[in-house]
Formats: C-alpha cells, sequence, structure tokens
C-alpha cells in the first residue's frame, strides 16, 4: 500500500491536524507521501520533512495553490493519484472541500470524517450527529477520505528524513479565483490543536462577556470556544463554534460555562478527556458527562476560578 | 437564471435517533422525518434571490423513494416552482447521486445549483463537491453569503480560521452552511399551492446512470456513553481536583 497525505498549512506552518492525519495514515502501514501544496510554502516543506514516518514530501509551490482552492488542489492530487491507494486529508474545512472533488473526478465515493482504522477499507465514522457510531467497507480501488483529527493520537513532528521532491504541474481553473479573506487574529492556540478549551455559552449573555473566558483561557493557554447558542445570538464569530456544525475537539480539559449542553454542542466535545461544566441551572445536561460540575453563577465563579490560577 | 436546487429526506433534526437492537441501523420506524435543515436554506436562498429578481425559475430535486416527494412538496411551499424525483429503490451511494444529479442538471441547464453542505444522517458533506467536479464547474462550500456581481457569483465561506471570499464563474455550485439565511416557514395557502404545482417523476433509466453501493454499512453502534462524574462545591475544590487529581492543569 501506498498512501498520500494532504498537508494542511497556511503556507508559512505545517498545521497540528496533520500530524494526526500521518497517524491515521500509520495504522494503514505502507510508505507516506504527504504533499504540500500552497505558495512561498518553504517553511512548511521543511516542517513536512521531519515529521516521523514520512518517506517523501512531495511540494507544489504555485500561486494556484496559496488558498487551497479545491478546483486547483483537486486536480493536483488527480495528478498525482495513480500510484497510491489511499489519499487521505484532514477533515478541516479545506480536506472536506477537495477531497469530495478529487473522488469524483477519479470516480471512487469518498468516506467523510473518519474515526477508527479497522482495515485498509473498513473505517469507523460518526453519523447522526455522533449519536450513531458507522462500521462501514469501501469497496474501491482507491480510497479517498477525511480523517477526524482529535481521534488520532499525533505522530512526533520530529525525527524523520524525509527526500522532498519538487512538482512543476500547475493546475489553475479559470472559473474561479480568490477574492479576499478575514481570519480571525489571535495568540490563543487553535481550536482543535488545543489541550485546554474554554467554551461560553448562551449563559455569558453577551459578547463583552466573553473577555472574563479571555482572561481564564490566556492564563491556562487555552483556546476559546463557544456553543451554537452563543453564535447564533450573536455574541462571538462562527470560527468559534464547538459542534456537530462547529468544530469538533477533543483536548485535555474542556470548561463549559454558561452553556446547558445540547446534544449538537456535546457532539463536538464529549472526546474530550476531562470536562468541566459551569452552570447555574444544575438541571442541565451538560453535568450529565462533565467530571467536575460547579453549579455557580459563572459571573462570580469565573473571576474567581481567574484568580486562582 | 434557473436555479436548481438539491434537497433530502432526513430523520427530524429534534428526534433523538436509537440504534437498533441487532446493530444494523439507526431506527427510522414510525420517526418523523423532514426537509434536511441544510437543504432548507438552500431553498431559502433560491427564493430570495427569485424575489430580488436574480432568479426566474426554481426547480428542486431529490433522489429517493416515493415518500421524500413530502418532502419536495415541503420545498414547493416554500416557494420553489417545480420538482423532480429521481426514483431509486435502496440507497445508492454518493458518487451515484452526485451522477444522478449532474445528469439532472445537464438536462435543466441550471445557471446556478444550491445544495445543503451536509445531510444530518449521514453527515458526510460530499454532494456538492462531487456534483461540482462532475460537471467541471467551480464550487463554493459552506456559504454564509451569496451574491450575484455581473456575470459571476460571490460567496463568502465559513472556513475553519474566518471567512474566505471567492469569485466564482456561473454555472456554480453553491453548498450553504448555517448561518446563510433563516428559514421562512411555509404558510398555509403556499402549502395548498404547492400540492398543485408539477411534480416529475424520473428513473435512474431514464437518466442513462448506473446506481452502486460501493460504501456498505456493516454495523452500527451507540456512541460509548460518558458518564456523569461529581459535583464540587466550590471553585477552589474544583481547581484543587483539576490539579491535584485530574493533574490537567499546573
Amino acid at each position: 500500500m501506498s498512501i498520500l497525505v494532504l498537508a494542511e498549512h497556511d503556507n508559512q506552518q505545517l498545521k497540528p491536524v496533520t500530524l494526526n492525519v500521518l497517524a491515521a495514515a500509520k495504522q494503514l502501514s505502507g510508505d507516506v507521501t504527504l504533499l504540500v501544496a500552497g505558495h512561498n510554502c518553504a517553511a512548511v516543506t521543511e516542517q513536512a520533512a521531519k515529521v516521523e514516518g514520512v518517506s517523501q514530501v512531495w511540494i507544489a509551490d504555485a500561486p494556484a495553490y496559496e488558498h487551497h482552492l479545491a478546483e486547483n488542489v483537486s486536480a493536483l492530487l488527480v495528478d498525482l493519484a495513480e500510484p497510491f491507494t489511499h489519499l487521505l486529508a484532514a477533515s478541516t474545512t479545506t480536506g472536506k472541500n477537495i477531497l469530495p472533488r478529487t473522488a469524483a473526478l477519479l470516480g471512487v465515493n469518498p468516506l467523510t470524517d473518519i474515526l477508527a482504522v479497522e482495515s485498509d477499507k473498513c473505517f469507523k465514522r460518526a453519523i447522526y450527529a455522533g449519536n450513531a457510531i458507522a462500521t462501514v467497507e469501501i469497496d474501491e480501488a482507491k480510497v479517498l477520505m477525511t480523517v477526524r483529527g482529535t481521534a488520532f493520537d499525533p505522530v512526533a513532528a520530529e525525527g524523520g528524513s524525509a527526500t522532498i521532491k519538487t512538482l512543476d504541474s500547475v493546475f489553475q481553473n479559470a472559473d474561479i479565483s480568490f477574492s479576499h479573506e478575514a481570519l480571525a487574529e489571535s495568540d490563543r492556540p487553535e481550536l482543535t490543536a488545543a489541550s485546554i478549551v474554554v467554551s461560553g455559552g448562551r449563559g455569558l449573555g453577551n459578547g463583552e462577556n466573553f473577555n472574563l473566558l479571555y482572561q481564564v483561557a490566556d492564563k491556562l493557554g487555552a483556546a476559546v470556544g463557544a456553543s451554537r447558542a452563543a453564535v447564533d445570538a450573536g455574541y462571538v464569530p462562527n470560527d468559534m463554534q464547538v459542534g456537530q456544525t462547529g468544530k469538533m475537539v477533543a483536548p485535555e480539559l474542556y470548561i463549559a460555562v454558561g452553556i446547558s449542553g445540547a446534544i449538537q454542542h456535546l457532539a463536538g466535545m464529549k472526546d474530550s478527556k476531562v470536562i468541566v461544566a459551569i452552570n447555574k441551572d444544575e438541571e442541565a445536561p451538560i453535568f450529565q458527562v462533565a467530571d467536575y460540575g460547579l453549579v455557580a453563577d459563572l459571573f462570580e465563579a469565573v473571576p474567581e476560578l481567574q484568580n486562582s490560577l | 437564471m434557473k436555479i436548481l436546487v438539491a434537497v433530502k429526506r432526513v430523520i427530524d433534526y429534534n428526534v433523538k435517533v436509537r440504534v437498533k437492537a441487532d446493530r444494523s441501523d439507526v431506527d427510522l420506524a414510525n420517526v418523523k422525518m423532514a426537509l434536511n435543515p441544510f437543504c432548507e436554506i438552500a431553498v431559502e436562498e433560491a427564493v430570495r434571490l427569485k424575489e430580488q429578481g436574480v432568479a426566474s425559475e426554481i426547480v428542486v430535486v431529490s433522489i429517493g423513494q416515493k415518500s421524500c416527494e413530502e418532502q419536495l412538496r415541503t420545498a414547493l411551499a416554500l416557494g420553489a416552482d417545480r420538482a423532480i424525483r429521481v426514483d431509486v429503490e435502496n440507497a445508492p451511494d454518493a458518487l451515484s447521486i452526485a451522477r444522478l444529479l449532474a445528469k439532472v442538471a445537464e438536462q435543466e441547464q441550471p445557471g446556478l445549483i444550491l445544495l445543503g453542505k451536509q445531510s444530518i444522517d449521514s453527515d458526510n458533506n460530499q454532494t456538492g463537491q462531487m456534483l461540482a467536479a462532475l460537471l467541471n464547474r467551480p464550487q463554493a462550500t459552506f456559504a454564509s453569503e451569496v451574491k450575484l456581481d455581473g456575470d459571476s457569483l460571490v460567496v463568502t465561506r465559513e472556513v475553519d480560521g474566518g471567512l474566505q471570499t471567492l469569485k466564482l464563474n456561473l454555472p456554480a455550485v453553491v453548498t450553504t452552511d448555517l448561518r446563510l439565511n433563516e428559514p421562512r416557514y411555509a404558510s398555509l395557502p403556499n402549502i395548498m399551492k404547492a400540492k398543485k404545482k408539477p411534480l416529475e417523476v424520473k428513473s435512474s433509466a431514464d437518466l442513462g446512470v448506473e446506481v452502486t453501493a460501493k460504501v456498505k454499512l456493516m454495523s452500527v453502534e451507540p456512541p460509548a456513553e460518558r458518564s456523569a462524574g461529581i459535583k464540587v462545591g466550590s471553585v477552589a475544590e474544583l481547581v484543587d481536583k483539576l490539579r491535584n487529581e485530574a493533574k490537567v492543569i499546573a
């Protein structure tokens, strides 16, 4: 077997989720090639070559790949796919945008968001918002799938010595172009990669009160998330949403503040190692999954928490 | 411009799903079914584009057994003009679905195709991307804003780090995210009117697509249950537990 993994990066840094995807690739026990498609991304290539268990790093550096447009990257993947039995990408907005397009171009069915590798053709994935886990067997010559990063422990970022190969072919679709982006600027870790996450819900009351959480998060080196209720109420932007319709997180510690614990939120965080819930409603469903529950007014408890850290 | 909207019949999002005792699948017997929420947003967006004078006709299509005509009628009540059901016996795989939709699109020649970003049953998030690939047209997934700018479409997408805006030449495929719009409720007169709107049934053979099922469901299990832990009495006790028992903070 030979496996091609699409690296997740921002042209400057290899995103940690790539290491989780490589862990899934490792379970398939084949030769692993890591593809870095981007622009001015030499630093990413360097990091990629050091990752444990990668035998080759292929680099496609061109303006067409700068924003990871699905049209261009999937055309590149199709061009490279021939020798590989498996093509993997992270189950992120980038991976989920690109991989199904690639699969259709190759005439195969893709698999989304796999949680476990049972064999080279058999995988587990969550369905019905995580309320059921399906085991599926795929009958395709090539297996294309996106991998849920939090379901696999990352491989080591150092210790490998892959050979680097530069690719020349550039695919640029004339029917789509990047216009602009508004990315959240933050010194805090990324939600899906953070070892501690502090999340707020409708209990916060407004966006300004999220400052309470930012202060605690900064003391803990944590990322800040939110429930869909808080996002829908306009307190915080959608990229902070944790849940079935937002991001899947599984940190060492998840602190849910003023979050009732709707099924769709639980689906996004219930694989966290330790869950803390702070809520004044002792009947809130979040307490049913929390390792440590504190029934308290968050406006008193959170500042107190901050002071005791 | 004609808009084609693909929709899916799924379990109602308020229903708590249960795994069958024999673990062969989830139990959908006597369960309330509905239009997939993301598909509803796609229909709503099409209706709004028609209200703005951008779209001239809205065609909704669904692939499934006769029962999914119920959801097509819902879409018609929300403002779609006519419906197509592609009749299939068993559950086709994602590639077959995309191929059937591509054939419908070739016949209908829409300027824009709207779909939900994923269905809340299989949670695949694939169909729009695959359809765009088969039609060799550009795609904008997870849309939170769709605007027509001359001959092109400007779409803002919800990506992991924030928002990304793309410019696409039409025809194009767009999949909807939650915040694109808030779908309206169908009014009673519109529900009545929807019953008289045209609904055409085609077979996969009519469309010349061989339906396959290459992803086999082997078993379904309930997720690992998490049990409730303890209640702590104070912030001090919480910090002590996190530091000395769970050892997750320094």
